[in-house]
Parts: C-alpha cells; structure tokens; sequence
C-alpha cells in the first residue's frame, strides 16, 4: 500500500438526515502516490472542496473510507497526525494569518504542536527559506502583497513538516504576479522536495502544470489522467462547465480549419515550436 | 452621465507612522457607454479608486464629478449619487442576507422609496438582466443558492436600483469558467443593449480583453497606461514588470515576433489569433 492518499467509494452529504439533499461526493474512488502534482477541477458545487476537507479530516465520509499515509481518517484519535501530514491553504490569505509578525505566524502551528523552542525555530528558518520569505520574517503580515501572504500561509503549513500540501483555490483572490509565486512555490517544492501536492482551481493556465488532472463532477470522478490525455479533451471540458488554455482553445480551431497541429498543445512554448515547423 | 476626476490623491491614516498614500494625483475622465477595464496589482489603489467613484471614500485632495456634481460639495446628494452609480464589492454574496431572493433584490430600491407597486417590476427586470428565471427563484433563500447564482443575485439588487453606471470589484473572482463567461456575457450586454456605462475591476487580463473598450493601469496610486486594450497590451513588458501580464494569446504573437514571423503584437481572442495564423499560412503557401 504505497498510496499517501486512498479514497474507497467514499459518499458524502452535508445533510445526512435529509435524504432529499444531493450528496456533494458520490463513490469517489481514487490514490494518489508520493511525490505527485495533482490538480482538481470541476465546476462551482462540484465537490472539489468537500474532497479536499476530506483528505485533512475536516469532513470524515459519509459512507466509504479515506486513508492519509496508511491512516484511516476515520480513526478519530488520528486526527491530529493527518493534519500534521496533510496541511491545507485555503482561499482568502486575510482569514488565515493570526499573528502580528510573520514568523509568529509561522511559528503557530509547531507550537500547538509542543516543539521544544530551537527546534521551531529552525523549522521557521527553514520555511520561510523554502517559500523565499526569509527577508520578511520580522515584518507585519497586513503589509504584504496577496501573493506573499500566502507564502507566509504555505510556510505555516511547511513548519508542520507535511508530507502532502493542499492547495485549495489559493490564488483566486490573487494578481497574476502573486498567483505565479504561489505556483512556482508549489512546483518548487514538488520537485526539489518531493512533497506530494493537490492543487484546486478554477484558472486552467495553473492546472496545466501539474502532471494529472482529476475532474470531478456532480460529486464523481469524470476524468482523471495525465493533463495532456485530459486537457485535449476540449468539448468534454467545455460541456462540464470548464475551460481549456487560450493556445489549447487556438489549436483546436486551427486544427478545424485544417492545420496540422497537435490536439494537446498547452503552453505558449509548445505552440510556437509546433507553429514553427508549420509556417 | 460621466464621471470626472481631478488631482484625486487618497491618504490612509494621514499624520501617522502608517501613512499610505493609496491615490496620487488622479485625472480620469469617463464617458457615457464606456466599458472601463480597471486593472492594476495587489495594493495599486483600484479599490480605493472605485470607491470615491460614489463617495463612499472622501478625497483627501482633489474632486470627483458625478454627472456635474462634486461630491466634495456639502448640497450635493450621496444618496443620490450613490442610486446612479451602482458599485458591486468583491464577494458581493457574502452580503445577502434576506429570506427570499425577491427580498434581497427589492432591498435598495425600498430603501430609496420605490412604491411597493413598483417593486416588482424592479426585482424582475434586475434578475432577468443578470439572466435568472424571476419565476423560479424568487421565493427561494439566496442561501441554497449555488456560488454563481448567489453572486447574480447579489448584482441584481445593485441592478434594481437603476443605476446609470456600474462598478464592479472582480465580479468574477472564485466563479469557475462558465459562470464567468456567463457574467462576461452579462455585463457586456448591460453595456450594449441597455447603454449602461460598466467599470470593471479585474485581474484576468484575458477577461478584460474580450469586454474592455478601454484600458486604465494603475501602479502605485497613478494611472500609468490609458487606451485601447490593443494600445495598452503592445505594453507587455511594462505590464509585466508591475505584475500583470498581457493575454496568452498576445504572448504567443509576441513569441512568434521574436522568431521573425510578421504577425501583430497584439490578439485580443483566440478567434482573433486564429485568423491571424491562417493569414500566415495561407501567404506561406502562396509564396
């Protein structure tokens, strides 16, 4: 069992005494290894965010199971443990820092922890070193950019010492310079570190970058492969509410129009060498 | 109706070790039926900025004119000012608080004295414009609404006090793709069919190049680009150096510039794009 996340057939609803209410997640089955980049995505109300919560415990299912690094999220004593290895960013970085000092902010989550003081302190150090914070460690969080605050809130979770970082539409609220740090942080530490990440968003640009996309729909697994097999999907994406990059949506037409082009183009990069060797 | 801005600078905590100078020296002129693509990064001012668009923030120097009137001015009426220029907040969603969906909507215009009688037709034709079924959703909760609905909503009861113009703060933000297609859609209909004057705060610049007829930058409280979006997105590489960036497909013409293909430095849509490369491969066949 090699998975650090397994979902067996796990059914959720908000409202279980209610059997009218539709449930958020139905039967969703699915393992992710060690190491992966995963993005969800999925229309509003699709259950991405339920699913997440269900990988850090938030929301345990309704009927099914969930297992973090071999841990059931069932077993109520662990719950602490699973948090401790899946750590989760969310959406707003106003609603997440606490302190007034950034690594005060830091330093939160290992305290509760009960880390003896030098050993949280080369915690702090270390992840505001990974996010590339360092120089910001003594200022006020309320003066920061979008974007750095949410380093800061990554560099929270990193003190944990987390095998798994959730990203759950981090930089919706984000200026495409903020949203690019907080990307190219969680690519960075996915492949410099091997930490496992799970990506939510609604930006198609973003999630074009991880190496397998899951899709998830009314509460079901729709798609689930690597990004190409999923992003040269286009009229299967669009029909479920979602959207392809402005150069995959480009290839798509140019292809209609007869050129002989790649259905999977997903970068600016990959266009311009497939276009070169065209014109 | 147009809105005038002159010498507009805007301070937080003035005289304080916390002074922040939010706006410096403004001058901005914005007609009757423009569609006003407002952008800028974190902390650049826009939301200062739409702000004093109906008094809501005071200038701490300078005047903003509202369809003639000063708001700096003691007679002049907010209240009224604040009926015609509608202004959207980031989350708009997060401000519903009603029972029902009908509730909601006629709020505001209740609150400016609109006969009971003519409530209805408000509530309707504010629902339909942001393309709800008023039969369907009227008597439900706004609260087992979906995200995207539950947004339309809330610009509904913006709607339903007839503004002439209207702003919206990043309408879009956390809507997936088709919900925000249908906004776009929306709001650009609002402009052209029923010649309302749309001022729209955003951080996608593909959005912004598909609806905006012109372009306002902000960088540090000053306007540093004002145009066309063609004019302003041959600015790339201004645009990325205060942390924006041009649509991904002006990047791809501006990638295939570098390799020597003559192709425009601006598309503002695929479909644009697309035409511009079968040009080229057409007059490649040709040769």
């Amino acid at each position: 069992m090699s998975a650090i996340i397994r979902m067996e057939g796990v059914s959720f609803s908000y409202n279980s005494d209610d059997p009218q209410q539709t449930q958020a997640l139905q039967g969703v089955s699915l393992s992710i290894e060690p190491g992966e980049f995963v993005a969800i995505v999925g229309r509003n109300g699709s259950g991405k965010s339920t699913l997440a919560k269900h990988i850090n415990a938030i929301l345990t299912p309704t009927s099914g199971e969930v297992w973090v690094d071999g841990i059931s999220t069932k077993d109520t004593d662990s719950v602490f443990a699973i948090r401790q290895i899946a750590g989760m960013v969310f959406q707003n970085p106003d609603n997440q820092i606490v302190a007034t000092i950034v690594e005060e902010d830091v330093a939160f989550g290992p305290e509760n922890l009960g880390i003896p003081s030098d050993e949280i302190r080369r915690r702090i150090d270390e992840a505001l070193s990974l996010v590339r914070m360092s120089d910001y460690a003594l200022h006020p969080p309320h003066l920061l950019s979008g974007g750095q605050k949410q380093r800061v809130a990554i560099a929270g979770v990193l003190a944990m010492h987390p095998k798994i970082l959730i990203l759950d539409e981090s930089t919706a609220m984000l200026d495409p310079l903020g949203r690019q740090e907080v990307m190219e942080t969680a690519l960075r530490l996915n492949r410099e570190r091997g930490m496992t990440v799970v990506l939510i968003t609604h930006h198609m640009d973003e999630a074009v970058r991880a190496e397998r996309v899951i899709v998830l729909d009314r509460g079901r697994v729709v798609l689930d492969g690597s990004t190409r097999e999923v992003f040269s999907q286009v009229d299967l994406l669009r029909q479920l509410g979602l959207d392809v990059p402005q150069v995959t949506s480009l290839a798509q037409l140019l292809r209609e129009q007869g050129l002989n082009l790649q259905p999977d183009v997903l970068t600016v990069g990959e266009m311009v060498e497939q276009l070169c060797q065209l014109l | 109706m147009s809105i005038t801005i002159r010498n507009l600078s805007s301070v937080y905590n003035p005289g304080t070790p916390f002074e922040v100078r939010a706006l410096d020296n403004i001058n901005l002129s914005i007609g009757e039926g423009e569609f006003v693509g407002l952008i800028g990064p974190t902390g650049s001012g826009k939301s200062t900025l739409v702000q004093h668009f109906n008094g809501l923030i005071r200038p701490s120097q300078g005047e903003v004119v509202v369809d003639g009137r000063s708001l700096t001015d003691k007679a002049t009426d907010l209240r009224e000012v604040r009926q015609r220029v509608g202004l959207v907040f980031q989350y708009p969603e997060h401000q519903l608080f009603e029972e029902t969906v009908f509730a909601d909507v006629a709020f505001g215009p209740k609150n400016q004295g609109v006969p009971e009688a003519e409530l209805k037709e408000r509530v309707n034709e504010a629902l339909t414009l942001v393309g709800l079924d008023p039969s369907a959703i009227c008597d439900r909760s706004p609260f087992e609404l979906s995200g995207g609905q539950m947004r339309r909503v809330a610009i509904a009861g913006i709607l339903a006090m007839r503004p002439k113009v209207l702003v919206l703060d990043e309408p879009t933000a956390g809507l997936d793709p088709q919900g925000r297609d249908e906004l776009l859609d929306q709001l650009q209909q609002l402009h052209s069919r029923a010649g309302m004057t749309v001022i729209l705060v955003s951080h996608s610049m593909e959005d912004i190049a598909r609806v905006a007829t012109r372009l306002v930058v902000l960088h540090r409280g000053q306007i540093v680009a004002d145009g066309s979006p063609r004019q302003v997105f041959t600015q790339a590489k201004m645009l990325m150096d205060v942390g924006l960036g041009v649509p991904q497909v002006t990047e791809l013409m501006l990638a295939l510039r570098e390799k020597g293909y003559p192709v425009p430095e601006v598309a503002l849509t695929v479909e644009e794009a697309c035409a511009i490369i079968l040009g080229l491969h057409r007059g490649g066949e040709g040769q």
